[in-house]
């Protein structure tokens, strides 16, 4: 890099910079402002919805229904939305941690590592998690809606559709079906950091196999199956692209009542608030506000989780 | 029994039966084989271990006296594509048979592992964990085990005020004396120790020691070392072991003052490749 | 190396169970139901594909025919038809047609005559309503339609004549694609050596994860970011007539492709072994031509499948295009407006009947992105698995 030739054949004892390295900062230079210019629009992206959407959010807003024109500031709310949001993320929870777990217990644990049998489960486990979120929806709306759901209506001799259209039900599944590689990634990921020592400490004083998955490897594992959680949580919080047409609604004034309604969701309304308004202008406090508070549940959620798992973390820590 | 030995065996045989005197073997392992996919770890091992002795398996890394070891308690099943072949007895059952419940095995053949690995709860509990397992559920029966055995590991005296405090927080050599706490507390007949000081500084290396020496009143005791004075100081019969062959199986004292064999006495003074 | 005897004994049972599982029923079943469990989920995987393509089956074999106006013959031939003939001709699966009796498959003729006869003489001349549009060569060749004066590739699903060509779509989701690779790329793999070779650890702690917080951020949220202000920026700085055009998507779909190459680059690059960057410091070389000549080369596989996948994140982004723009013309300008496959998907869906054509092509669409992304997801990975093993095996 340096130009200066030695003056002399005897040993530069000199160790001082001799000019200045113009390529150092020019490519550090490059690489440091692309960095730079991408946490720029995360923060333009944030701090443009906090101030243009905290207007927008009151109490009233929140916590009531809009019983028409929720294109109105005066009279719009996502009291709904925020119900319907948090229940398919939790009904999907519920279906797809123990889903997950298992599996991912099933491949650590049980699953010969070389067979080709796991490896065809891990490629299609990797493949599942980038699969486009639309081809999910497509899936849930074949097989959920169109498959399970009406083969249940025709085996239950319901005369009104009642399995086999929109739901929370099949939009929770569809999502769930969606983040399991997030959860079985995770969660192997947890399993696999234990040490075959603990393992085999258990096996050794005449453990089962079972016994030694449930009583030593599965509480060390708890953090990390929560993480997988999370994970799960919140990418489905605002995914919309997979219930488009297993569940969500473009109005109903009313909350949901049981699994089989359809509901509406924050993330659906942000894209109704912002490609159906008539004036987008009007509309434009109502619509941050909205997008302000999916970006705060999805915050929640994870704060939720993350904290469940700090006092987790703490608690094995110290133990029983 | 040990007629039959001699009559069928090979030399190996016979020189144990010089080793053990008269009495009765405990552990009867015969041309055991055991294979790793294609590879041959163990080669046609056959030699018996006698009640209430320490056994050392001594032999340079590699060898196989772990692999060999860990087929008393089939802990080798745990591994992908290891088959074994030949027969390992204790106490006249073959292990290795279909009727043998691996369970009931382990229960009576404990273990103590190279690297301590006491569970992450607390002291009390990694005692009460295997008692637990088998149907202990009795408070005042638990406490009385955990005390025992902590007393029987050396170790009640430095943690009984702190019972209910994590097993992690203790240091090597006092984890490595819980794990043996942990696996006499369920009262098998035979330890076996893989290599249980060699994480250990000095002087923690000799508080296990002599623990080894106290539980030979009780338990049958199998320890792998590569630490030859240690085997010198513990053992009553050592094998030595090299490439998954068993060259020679005596005495201790025999085998570091008078070995059989000239790859025995290289390896035992240290002249080995 | 002896070979195995017949005689061995297998120490491993099934699933790992040991014997003495007679002895143990609850811990037996257990262990099947974890079986179980995991195989559901597994299924699952495969279900996705094999219903996605059902649903799009008759697409593939020919089967649906969209014309508006068909043959329709008199009641009364209905007996000089030969059955399979009948069968075709009323629509049915040979199940269905076996169980109908003869006075309801004379109503279906009937009900057919007159869906026909009530068909507006206007489209009855119309040549294009005699036409199959779901045929292969109408899919994917341009046609001529009537009061077209140039064969034109058309997608316009609605109407009395369904045209059906996904060629706007397939250019629609690549132009909007390149646009954000083409944002996306250098910056997220510049930031991904800054990161990884230049930036001070305790940097690197907080960049990372606020990089990778973008991820977090919905599309949703992204695409009416990109919409509503975005675009009106950008409008600005590029002067070009249309608002909502295919660039914008693309500078809206970069934010999505960011975090994913940036995550999967960066990674790649930290796993290039210390040493290698020691070894040419110790050299005399300077942390820039370190990380330039040597840990680049060294991860260039990593890269590479950062670029893969996220071209698969890219194409399958659904919101955020179909948010900025929508309207389907086949341009490849990057300031016209484009309809991306997802787009369409999202957007019709809900007005599809399912069964009906429209739907099936629907799902034609579904299951070619799905391969299409099944197989960069397929290249990046194993790309990324060749070059960790080959690391590790040099380390």
């Amino acid at each position: 890099m340096n130009s200066t030739p030695l003056a002399s054949p005897e040993l530069r004892r000199d160790f001082r910079a001799k000019s200045f390295d113009f390529a150092s900062f020019l490519f550090g230079g490059a690489t440091g402002l692309a960095t730079l210019l991408i946490l720029g629009i995360l923060a333009v992206i944030l701090i443009n919805t906090l101030v243009n959407g905290w207007s927008g959010l009151s109490w009233r807003f929140v916590s009531t229904i809009a019983k028409k024109d929720f294109f109105d500031p005066d009279t719009a709310a996502i009291l709904p939305m925020i119900v319907g949001t948090t229940l398919r993320v939790f009904v999907m929870t519920f279906f797809v941690i123990p889903v997950g777990v298992i599996t991912a217990i099933y491949l650590t644990e049980y699953a010969h590592n070389t067979s080709v049998f796991t490896r065809i489960i891990r490629s299609a486990v990797n493949n599942l998690a980038g699969v486009p979120s639309i081809v999910f929806g497509l899936f849930g709306l074949g097989f959920f809606i169109n498959f399970i759901g009406r083969n249940l209506d025709t085996l239950l001799r319901y005369d009104q559709p009642t399995w086999g259209h929109e739901s929370i039900l099949w939009a929770s599944m569809t999502l769930a079906v969606m983040t399991l590689p997030v959860v079985i990634v995770a969660t192997e990921e947890s399993l696999k950091a234990i040490p075959t020592g603990l393992r085999e400490a258990s096996l050794a004083l005449g453990a089962t196999k079972l016994e030694t998955i449930l009583k030593i490897v599965l509480p060390q594992a708890l953090p990390g199956i929560l993480t997988g959680g999370i994970l799960a949580v919140s990418r489905a919080a605002g995914e919309v692209a997979p219930i488009l047409f297993t569940g969500a609604a473009y109005f109903i004034a009313d909350l949901p009542h049981k699994l089989t309604d359809q509901f509406m969701d924050l993330g659906y309304h942000v894209y109704v608030l912002s490609t159906q308004s008539d004036n987008i202008e009007k509309t434009r406090p109502i619509l941050f506000a909205t997008i302000l508070a999916l970006l705060l549940l999805t915050f929640a959620l994870n704060v939720v989780a993350i904290f469940v798992r700090a006092n987790m973390r703490k608690k094995l820590r110290s133990l029983q | 029994m040990t007629e039959t030995t001699v009559s069928r065996l090979n030399v190996t045989a016979a020189t144990a039966v010089a080793a053990g005197g008269d009495i009765a073997p405990l552990i009867d392992v015969r041309e055991l084989s055991l294979f790793y996919g294609p590879t041959q770890a163990l080669k046609r091992i056959s030699l018996t271990i006698r009640e209430k002795l320490v056994t050392a398996f001594i032999g340079p890394s590699g060898c196989g006296k772990s692999t060999f070891l860990r087929c008393f308690n089939r802990m080798n099943d745990l591994i992908d594509n290891v088959r074994i072949e030949g027969e390992v007895k204790i106490a006249g059952q073959d292990i290795n048979s279909r009727e043998v419940d691996v369970i009931e095995l382990r229960k009576r053949v404990g273990m103590v592992f190279q690297r301590s690995n006491p569970f992450p709860k607390s002291i009390y509990e990694n005692i009460a964990y295997g008692l637990r397992l088998h149907g202990t559920r009795d408070k005042s029966t638990l406490d009385g085990v955990v005390e025992q055995s902590l007393r029987s590991a050396a170790l009640w005296g430095e943690v009984k005020d702190r019972l209910q405090s994590s097993a992690l927080g203790l240091s090597g050599g006092q984890q490595q004396r819980l794990c043996i706490a942990r696996a006499i507390a369920i009262r098998p007949e035979i330890i076996l120790m893989d290599e249980p000081a060699s994480a250990l500084d000095p002087i923690a290396t000799a508080k296990i020691e002599d623990l080894i020496l106290e539980l030979k009143r009780e338990f049958t005791i199998v320890i792998v070392t590569h630490n030859m004075q240690q085997a010198a100081r513990i053992s009553d019969h050592t094998a030595f072991f090299y490439l998954g062959e068993l060259i020679e199986y005596d005495n201790t004292h025999k085998i570091f003052t008078n070995p059989a064999k000239k790859q025995t006495e290289d390896y035992v003074t240290g002249r080995f490749g | 190396m002896s070979i195995p005897t017949p005689s061995a004994k297998r120490t491993i049972g099934w699933m790992g169970i040991q014997r003495g599982h007679r002895a143990r029923p609850f811990e037996w079943l257990m262990e099947k139901f974890i079986f179980l469990v995991s195989l559901s989920a597994i299924l699952m995987v495969f279900l996705i594909f094999i219903f996605v393509a059902r649903e799009a089956l008759p697409i593939f074999f020919g089967q649906m025919n969209s014309a508006p106006v068909q043959p329709a013959l008199p009641v009364e031939e209905m007996n000089k038809l030969p059955k399979e003939k009948l069968r075709e001709y009323l629509g049915l699966s040979p199940a269905k047609f076996a169980a109908m009796d003869e006075e309801t498959k004379k109503l279906l003729m009937e009900a057919r005559l007159e869906a026909q006869t009530e068909i507006p003489e206007a489209l009855r001349q119309n040549k294009d309503a005699m036409l199959n549009t779901t045929q292969w060569r109408y899919l994917l060749q341009p046609y001529q339609w009537t009061d077209y004066d140039k064969p034109e590739y058309i997608w316009q699903p609605i109407g009395q004549i369904h045209k059906y060509n996904i060629m706007p779509l397939l250019i629609g989701s690549l132009k909007t694609t390149f646009a954000g690779l083409v944002f996306a790329v250098p910056l997220a793999i510049a930031a991904a050596i800054y990161v990884s070779q230049l930036a001070r650890p305790r940097w690197r702690e907080i960049i990372k994860p606020g990089i990778e917080l973008l991820s977090a951020i919905p599309s949703v949220v992204v695409g009416s970011f990109t919409m509503l202000v975005l675009a009106t920026f950008l409008q600005k700085v590029f002067g070009y007539q249309t608002r909502l055009n295919a660039f914008v998507a693309g500078v809206g779909l970069s934010l999505a492709v960011i975090p994913v190459v940036f995550t999967i680059a960066e990674d790649a690059l930290t796993s290039v072994p210390r040493s290698y960057t020691q070894a040419a410091l110790a050299l005399g070389a300077s942390k820039w031509q370190a990380a330039w000549q040597i840990v680049l080369p060294a991860g260039l596989p990593g890269v590479f499948a950062a670029v893969v996948l996220g071209f698969g994140r890219a194409i399958g982004e659904t919101m955020i295009v179909l948010m900025v723009c929508s309207a389907s013309v086949m341009s490849w300008s990057l300031f016209d407006s484009a309809r991306s496959i997802t787009t369409t998907i999202a957007a019709e869906m809900a007005e599809a009947v399912a069964g009906s054509h429209h739907y099936r092509i629907l799902f034609m669409l579904g299951a070619l992105l799905f391969a299409v992304t099944f197989v960069t997801n397929m290249i990046g990975d194993l790309v990324i698995h060749r070059l960790k093993r080959k690391l590790e095996g040099k380390r």
